[in-house]
Order: C-alpha cells, then sequence, then structure tokens
C-alpha cells in the first residue's frame, strides 16, 4: 500500500514513514467560497425572477465560457501535466486546486443552466417553431450526457480525493485511481465542450 | 490493496441519471407542442426502480462505511436540494403544469437524491477508519 502524508513530508517510495502520521491541513468545502456562491445564487435568482434580455444573458455567456474554458484546460492542458507530477507535487497542487473546484463548478454550471434555460424560454429558442430547433435539441443532448458524466464520475471523484487527503495515512493507489477517474472525466468533458462551442455558435450567428 | 466486492454502485447510479435526463430532453424538446407521457412516465419509474434496486444492494455490502456514507450524503443532498430547487423555480417561472410539471418535479428528486447517494458511495467506499 503506497501512503502519503502532508506534503513536506511526503516520500514518494511506497511504505509507511517514520514520522507519526497527521492529516493535512485543508477544507474539504472552504467555508469562505461559500459567501461568494451564496451572492451569487441570490444574483441568479433576482436575474430568473426579473426575466430581462442583459442579466439573463450575462450570467449564461460568462458561466457558459467560464464553464468551457475550466473544462478545456482542466482536461486537456492541466491535467496531463498533473498526470506527470511527483507524488508529493501532485498531493500538493490536489489539495489545492480541488477544494475550490467543489465549489466553482457546481455554481458555474448551475448559473450557466439555470439563466440559459430562461434566456431560451425569454428568447423561445426553445421552442419547436424556432427554425434552428434542432441545434437546440442538439445543446440539450451535449449537456445532458455532460451532466451525467459530470455528477456520476467527476464530482464523486473530486469529493473523494479530498476525503481520501484528510486521512492521517492517506493511500496513494486510491488518490491515483481517484484523480485518473477526474482527469479522464475532465478531458472528454472538454472535448464535449467543443460540441458546445459549435452549437452555441451556430445559434449565435443565425 | 485488498478491497470489499461492491454492486456496480456508479454504473447504476449514471444509468438511474441518464434515464431521467433522457426524459427531460425529451419534455423540453417537445415544447409547446402537446407530447405523450408515456415514455418520460416509463423513463421515471425505471430511474426510480434502479436507484431503489442499487440501494438495496449496498444494503447488503457486510462492513459498507454506512457512518460515513450519512456523514457526506447529508451535506450533498442539502447542495442538491438547493440545485434541484433552483431548476423548479424556473420550471415554475415559466408557467409549466400538469402532467409534465409533476414528471419533472419527481424526476428532480430522484436527481437529489441519486447524485448526493454518489457522492457518499464513492467517499464510504475507500473508508477504512469510520466503524461507528
Amino acid at each position: 500500500m503506497t501512503e502519503i502524508a502532508a506534503p513536506p513530508r511526503v516520500s514518494p517510495e511506497p511504505g509507511p514513514l517514520a514520522a507519526p502520521p497527521r492529516p493535512l491541513d485543508f477544507e474539504i468545502v472552504p467555508r469562505k467560497g461559500l459567501a461568494i456562491v451564496a451572492v451569487i445564487m441570490v444574483l441568479l435568482i433576482a436575474a430568473i425572477a426579473d426575466n430581462k434580455l442583459w442579466p439573463l444573458e450575462f450570467f449564461h455567456v460568462a458561466g457558459g465560457a467560464a464553464w468551457t474554458i475550466i473544462d478545456l484546460f482542466l482536461g486537456l492542458i492541466l491535467g496531463p501535466i498533473i498526470g506527470r507530477m511527483s507524488i508529493p507535487a501532485r498531493v500538493e497542487f490536489t489539495t489545492k486546486l480541488m477544494p475550490k473546484m467543489v465549489l466553482i463548478m457546481p455554481t458555474v454550471v448551475t448559473a450557466t443552466l439555470a439563466s440559459g434555460w430562461q434566456l431560451s424560454s425569454y428568447l423561445g429558442t426553445n421552442l419547436t417553431s424556432y427554425p434552428q430547433h434542432g441545434w437546440v435539441v442538439a445543446s440539450f443532448i451535449v449537456v445532458g450526457v455532460m451532466a451525467v458524466l459530470a455528477l456520476g464520475l467527476l464530482e464523486p471523484a473530486n469529493i473523494a480525493v479530498l476525503f481520501e487527503l484528510k486521512k492521517p495515512r492517506p493511500n496513494g493507489e486510491v488518490i491515483d485511481r481517484l484523480m485518473k477517474r477526474f482527469i479522464y472525466s475532465a478531458g472528454i468533458l472538454g472535448v464535449m465542450q467543443l460540441a458546445t462551442l459549435v452549437i452555441m455558435t451556430k445559434l449565435a450567428s443565425s | 490493496m485488498t478491497e470489499r466486492e461492491y454492486p456496480p454502485f456508479t454504473q447504476l447510479g449514471m444509468f438511474s441519471l441518464a434515464l431521467i435526463v433522457i426524459g427531460g430532453i425529451y419534455l423540453s424538446s417537445h415544447i409547446p407542442q402537446h407530447v405523450s407521457l408515456g415514455l418520460p412516465i416509463a423513463l421515471l419509474i425505471a430511474s426510480a426502480a434502479v436507484m431503489t434496486v442499487n440501494l438495496t444492494l449496498l444494503r447488503r455490502v457486510p462492513g459498507f462505511a454506512w457512518y460515513r456514507f450519512f456523514q457526506v450524503a447529508k451535506w450533498a443532498l442539502a447542495a442538491y436540494l438547493f440545485t434541484a430547487a433552483m431548476i423548479e423555480y424556473a420550471f415554475l417561472r415559466n408557467h409549466l403544469k400538469g402532467g409534465p410539471l409533476v414528471i419533472l418535479t419527481l424526476s428532480l428528486i430522484v436527481y437529489a437524491v441519486q447524485v448526493p447517494a454518489l457522492i457518499a458511495f464513492t467517499v464510504a467506499r475507500f473508508d477504512n477508519t469510520s466503524t461507528r
């Protein structure tokens, strides 16, 4: 069993460490970030209730851009880099990145989809009479597949790897397995985001 | 690493989610036309059945870290109930009613239970500390 402890004491070699283990010092869900999430959610609810074009467009475009960029960057750029890092470096990077992802991704996805649905209702683009209805349905399908992958694989792996790292003696094999699952899922989602870009630019230019 | 034998909880959970997603896409792609509710109802029932079977199979796993499962599930449930409520609000805001509203609301309940269960299972399956 590979065992990993706090970064300064981490040994890349398998086997138990001489020093007594202690859990890494990080928050699985950063509490300060919850306040920012709450503000964004209140603004999102206000935008949907108000049903005006600009706030809905803002949330959908800003949220969608953030979602696409994060998925592409994480899956296609950062993922392979993390895979080549040493175990202590990977642990340190993971404990800094993953708690933020726990808050960022659900917030960005909720803002994009909720405002997107309201925007399509406002503009009438979700009606069967809309000339590009097929493209809209295609976007539903892409988002549906992405949602199942993200909710079923990515998000659970994200949380589980943080719980593993919080243990006094994290299991390197488990972390490796969960991180691979996270990175591969993010890579697939990144590629699927390219389909979203094609569909959304087609809809915006028609 | 020795590991217990687990049912295919993640695969079945994702399948259950996929069924309600298909139902949701089917309903939303027919707005505002009248649409037969047979397919979405069948998908919803199948999704709920898969979720129930999944949790039943998990209950039979000896020594499963239920303490850790419920510790994670309760917070995840709070978060996903909130997102489900947001989606429900968007439906109500757009005057959705009748059969489609009932089906989509029940689908959201399946979603709000299934996703926390998936997260909690992934954490608890690797837990070897909590025996409370």
